[in-house]
């Protein structure tokens, strides 16, 4: 699942550690998602939009609305 | 280095289970080349290596339960996965080669050797989907 986790990342000039240690998780599940490798559960999805202070729709494409290739 | 909890608890298991194991089955192996074990002691005997055999599983089972980053816990259960997956096939091809005579008889045990080789397989299809492009 496409998203904009790196770039608001960077906003906020944070690591993907800073991320990860905000979130709870390991470094690698922040590079997993951010990445588009993984796509994180609900709570997760949650917890990372509670984070930024915004919806999860506005840091993660739906699949249903991204381009076919 | 750091380790995150449920994997740190996860050796903490693990390690001194297969330390037994080793311990246990030398010990065994070298009473029954003695001859040493008899009747039903001899049961009790041979079937103490699975123990910490066993208790591996466990640990892995532990530790799918324990940990809370839901990506490294993904990754551990597609690797039991493809290490289940593996043992089953073989096992099942190596049944019906033997079953027409085409190949000796192996102990069941094997299982488990052939389980511990799957994982070694799993984690190096887990690294390789981490570094594959999106």
């Amino acid at each position: 699942m496409k998203n904009c986790l790196k770039v608001l990342r960077a906003e906020r000039d944070w690591s993907q550690g800073d991320l990860a240690e905000r979130l709870e998780v390991s470094r690698q599940s922040v590079n997993a998602i951010e990445t588009g490798r993984y796509d994180p559960s609900l709570p997760l999805a949650f917890k990372i939009a509670e984070l930024f202070g915004l919806a999860i729709e506005d840091i993660f494409t739906s699949p249903s609305t991204e381009p076919v290739t | 280095m750091h380790m995150n909890p449920a994997i740190r608890r996860y050796y903490s298991r693990v390690v001194p289970l297969s330390l037994v194991y080793a311990a246990l089955l030398v010990a065994i192996v070298a009473l029954f080349w003695r001859g040493a074990l008899h009747g039903p002691i001899a049961y009790v005997a041979a079937l103490l290596p699975a123990v910490p055999l066993i208790g591996t599983f466990v640990a892995l089972g532990r530790y799918m339960i324990e940990e809370t980053d839901e990506y490294l816990r993904m990754l551990m259960i597609r690797q039991s996965l493809i290490a289940s997956g593996f043992m089953v096939s073989v096992m099942t091809a190596w049944g019906f080669l033997e079953g027409f005579g085409l190949v000796p008889h192996i102990m069941a045990y094997y299982a488990a050797v052939l389980w511990f080789v799957g994982l070694w397989i799993g984690w190096g299809f887990n690294i390789v989907a981490m570094r594959r492009p999106v």
